[in-house]
Order: C-alpha cells, then sequence, then structure tokens
C-alpha cells in the first residue's frame, strides 16, 4: 500500500514536472532555443498565485487562471526583449542570454520583495482523505492531477485543431515554408511562449497548493528537473514532455520508497546522463536523418 | 504585372543579384533558365519578400513589395513553391492544404478550392490523411503546388518542379503548369531542365552569375545558337 501512495505521490509531482516540461519542449520546437528562464516563470507563478489568494482573496480556479495570464504576458515580455533580439546570432548567445534572464528574475523578485519565503493557505482545496481499495489518497492530489490533464488536453486540441496550433507547427517544422504561407512567424514565437509560460504558471500555483512553501529559487531545481523530463521524452515533442514528467515523477516517487529519499534529486540527472548516452532522441524522438 | 527594376541582393556580403531587370505580364508563363548557383533561386526568394533587395525597386500591380514581409506579398496574391518542395512532413495531406489557405477567412471558398486541388492531383485526394513526409517526391510536388494554388495566387513562383522526378511525372506535372496556366495565373518558372521549360513557356530569361545575359520569346531562343550550345545539349 505503501508503494501506491507512493506512486500517487509521484504522478502528482510528475503532472507539475510534465507542466513545466511542455513550455520547454515547445519554445524548443519552435526556435531551438533551451529557455533556462522557463523554471522561473515558474516560479513567478506560483507567486502570482499566492497573492491572488492571500491578498486579493481569490479562490482556486480564478487564481490559476490569473497566474496563467499573467506568466503567459510575462512569457511574451521576455521573448520580445531578450530572445527576440538574438534571433539570428549563434545558439550559445541565446543560452547564455536564458541563463541571465534567469538570474534577472530570480534576483530581481529577491530585491524587489526579500528572500524570505512564503507558505500558500492550506484550506484552498478541500483536505479530504479519500479511502480507495484501503489507499488513502487526498482528495487535494485527485484534484492536482484532473487540473493538470485537463490542462494537457486542452494544450493537444490547441496544437492540433486550431489555426495557431497548426501555425506553430509548421514554424517548428520550417519557419522559411510557414512564411511562404502567409504564417507571421513572430507572432506564432510569441503565441507559443505565451501557451508554454501559463503552463508553467499554472504548475506554479498547483506546486504551491501541493507542496505549501514557495522562495524566489524555487524554480531552479523543478525547472532542471522538467528539462530533463523534456529531453527524456524528446525535445521539441509534446506529447513525449507530458510522458516525460510523468516518467521523472513516478521514478522520483519510488526511489524515495525504496529508502533512497536523499537520493531523489540525483536520480533526475542519472537519468538524464544515461538519457544523452543511449537514447538522446528521447523516448519519442525519431532519428532524424540530416538532410545534405 | 511584376516588374523589377534594377535590383541587387545580397548574402552576408556575397552579391548574388546584380542590377537584374525583368518584367511579367498578366497570364504569361516565363521561364528563368541558368546553371546552378546563377541566381535564380534568390530571385524567387527576393520576389517572395524571404530575402530583401539592397537596392532596386519591386513592383507587383504597380505596388511596390520590395522589402516587404513575406505574409503581406501572400496576402497581395503571389505564391512561392520553394525549390527542394518544403511540404510539412509531419502533417497530413489535408492539413498542408490548409495551411496554404491560412491567410484566407472564407471558409466555403477554401473547402471549394481544396476540392479543385483535389480535381488537379487526384494521387494526394487518395492520400489525404497520409503525412506529408511519407509521400513519394512527386506526389510531394503535387502537395506543394496544390498548398501554394489555397492561397488563390495570381502569380505563381515555382522552383525546380522537376527536380528529382521521374521523366513521366515531370511529364505529367508541367502539364499541371499549363493547365493551372489557362485558369489565369501568371507563372515564373525557373527551371534546370530548360528544353522543357521553353517549350511550356512564352518567355525565358537567361541568368548567369546574378545577372539577366538574354531574354526573349521562347521559340527565339530555343532557335539560338548560342543558348542550343550553353543550355539545351545541343550539337
Amino acid at each position: 500500500m505503501e508503494l501506491i501512495q507512493q506512486l500517487v505521490n509521484g504522478v502528482s509531482l510528475g503532472s507539475i514536472y510534465a507542466l513545466i516540461a511542455l513550455g520547454y519542449t515547445m519554445v524548443y520546437g519552435i526556435v531551438k532555443l533551451i529557455n533556462f528562464a522557463h523554471g522561473d516563470v515558474f516560479m513567478v507563478g506560483s507567486f502570482v498565485g499566492f497573492y491572488a489568494i492571500t491578498v486579493m482573496d481569490l479562490s482556486f480556479i480564478p487564481a490559476l487562471l490569473l497566474s496563467m495570464v499573467t506568466c503567459a504576458i510575462f512569457g511574451v515580455l521576455i521573448e520580445r526583449i531578450a530572445y527576440k533580439p538574438l534571433r539570428n546570432a549563434t545558439r550559445i548567445a541565446a543560452l547564455i542570454t536564458a541563463i541571465g534572464v534567469s538570474l534577472l528574475i530570480e534576483n530581481g523578485l529577491i530585491y524587489v520583495r526579500g528572500a524570505q519565503p512564503e507558505a500558500y493557505p492550506n484550506n484552498v482545496l478541500p483536505m479530504d482523505k479519500l479511502d480507495i481499495f484501503g489507499v488513502s489518497i487526498s482528495s487535494q492530489s485527485i484534484l492536482i492531477l484532473s487540473v493538470s490533464i485537463i490542462l494537457m488536453i486542452i494544450l493537444q486540441f490547441v496544437v492540433h485543431k486550431t489555426k495557431i496550433g497548426k501555425a506553430m507547427r509548421a514554424v517548428s517544422f520550417d519557419s522559411e515554408a510557414a512564411k511562404l504561407m502567409g504564417i507571421n512567424v513572430n507572432n506564432t514565437i510569441s503565441a507559443t511562449f505565451a501557451i508554454g509560460s501559463a503552463l508553467a504558471g499554472a504548475a506554479g500555483v498547483i506546486f504551491g497548493i501541493y507542496y505549501i512553501k514557495i522562495e524566489p529559487l524555487m524554480g531552479v531545481l523543478p525547472g532542471l528537473k522538467a528539462f530533463v523530463a523534456a529531453v527524456l521524452g524528446g525535445i521539441g515533442i509534446i506529447p513525449g514532455a507530458m510522458v516525460g514528467g510523468l516518467l521523472l515523477g513516478i521514478i522520483e516517487a519510488l526511489v524515495s520508497a525504496a529508502g533512497y529519499s536523499l537520493w531523489r534529486d540525483g536520480v533526475a540527472f542519472i537519468v538524464l546522463i544515461f538519457i544523452l548516452i543511449f537514447l538522446p532522441q528521447g523516448l519519442f524522438g525519431k532519428n532524424r536523418r540530416e538532410k545534405v | 504585372m511584376l516588374k523589377i527594376e534594377d535590383i541587387n541582393v545580397y548574402y552576408g556580403n556575397i552579391q548574388a543579384l546584380k542590377g537584374v531587370t525583368m518584367d511579367i505580364n498578366e497570364g504569361e508563363i516565363v521561364t528563368l533558365i541558368g546553371a546552378n548557383g546563377a541566381g535564380k533561386s534568390t530571385l524567387l526568394k527576393t520576389i517572395s519578400g524571404l530575402l530583401k533587395p539592397k537596392q532596386g525597386i519591386v513592383l507587383f500591380e504597380g505596388e511596390p513589395i520590395g522589402g516587404k514581409a513575406a505574409q503581406s506579398i501572400v496576402k497581395m496574391g503571389i505564391s512561392h513553391v520553394p525549390e527542394g518542395r518544403r511540404v510539412f512532413a509531419n502533417m497530413t495531406v489535408a492539413e498542408n492544404l490548409e495551411l496554404g489557405a491560412y491567410l484566407r477567412k472564407d471558409k466555403n471558398g477554401i473547402k471549394k478550392d481544396i476540392g479543385k486541388v483535389y480535381e488537379l492531383f487526384p494521387r494526394l485526394l487518395e492520400r489525404i490523411k497520409q503525412q506529408a513526409g511519407t509521400l513519394s517526391g512527386g506526389e510531394q510536388q503535387m502537395l506543394a503546388m496544390g498548398r501554394a494554388l489555397m492561397a488563390k495566387p495570381r502569380l505563381l513562383l515555382l522552383d525546380e518542379p522537376s527536380m528529382g522526378l521521374a521523366p513521366l511525372l515531370v511529364k505529367q506535372i508541367f502539364n499541371i503548369i499549363e493547365e493551372i496556366s489557362e485558369e489565369g495565373t501568371t507563372i515564373l518558372l525557373v527551371e534546370q531542365n530548360a528544353n522543357l521549360a521553353l517549350s511550356i513557356a512564352d518567355r525565358a530569361y537567361v541568368v548567369e552569375t546574378g545577372r539577366i545575359v538574354l531574354s526573349g520569346k521562347s521559340e527565339e531562343l530555343t532557335a539560338s545558337e548560342e543558348i542550343k550550345q550553353a543550355y539545351l545539349g545541343g550539337h
């Protein structure tokens, strides 16, 4: 039973990784940039949700939506200000800029409000224990999981059925050919940042409710792990990010269950090393031949 | 319809087009012939807005388009079928065609035009749900052309439609190009197979190292000794 409970924890944690990993993978797919500031967008989303709940007295769903909208705008601003001028620069220049943006957001927030942590109130969501086949599962983790799954379904719908989603896929496959279709590549890239950042914002609120404590550097580790999840699933591939995130959460939970909880964080990076050695294209990646 | 005056186009410091001047009249098929690297594709890319001319004027129906964003040029009625087809391999045939109509809002018109494309290329209808990457080279060429037609262009730019295709397929593609032309679309065709290009074109320009070195009616050029020697494999 202990094992099943750990698995439930793993899936909840994994769905948070998955939501963040989606932003990494979508942005990589379209501009071939690992946006290392993405974990900090997640952190900002968590704080927006916190203030929405405590100061503005909003309930869960409005706070979640407010955080998503704020992060979407924030993500677009980051892209327009920091990355767009580097569109034709080398990839390493953009990567270093991303790290710079990350540090700027973290320390900017510390400068504005201080480094002290905050605690999410614990009455945002009902805290019932559900007894399912002898396993006690908190209603919170079920709600969190449902919200994540709903968001991922909406994302799949947007990417596959809407015009902007088709434009995103076209630009990520061949941006020049996309231009010839009349697609505005800059707007499509902005939309990608907006959607990815909104998902990170949602993940931030969910994280806060689940783990209570938030602080300005909270985005670093989940951000890196979500990056691992994106690589595990195959960077640039949306279903890969979902599966990679869930899988990583489950792996971590299992490591804890086996009694090695101190190794939890290390395991994610061991997974990264093994993936890069044995399956660099990721679980869902195809070995694409380079055209000569 | 299209008027290009003395344009210079650069890739970085390398000048790819040197003072090119040409024009295309409504309803014509005009072809650009010339060797690899002569600047034919560069010229098409400049017309469709992928490249910006450093100097010179590009006029489409009297309006300057040189340096405009590609999407506004598509909107004005110029579609470009790029070299190598560049279909969206990760999407289905139907999705590729929908993307061709990206800027259009008339749902019924789009539906009708998709039907027309399938009429023109029945092979695509058979493959409607297939990923474009799984199509053969000829089918991809058809898809790329169908996709471009979905934007309802008045001027269609075709870059090497015969590249890598079997002779029978090439013939088929060229018949369709003539059909498109007969329906009133003006065509600018870049082709390495000069014989074939001259056989369907009204006029031709010969491009060499970024310059137009010769131009005239197709029959005249076909008859010219110089052209025979250089481009038609004549003896």
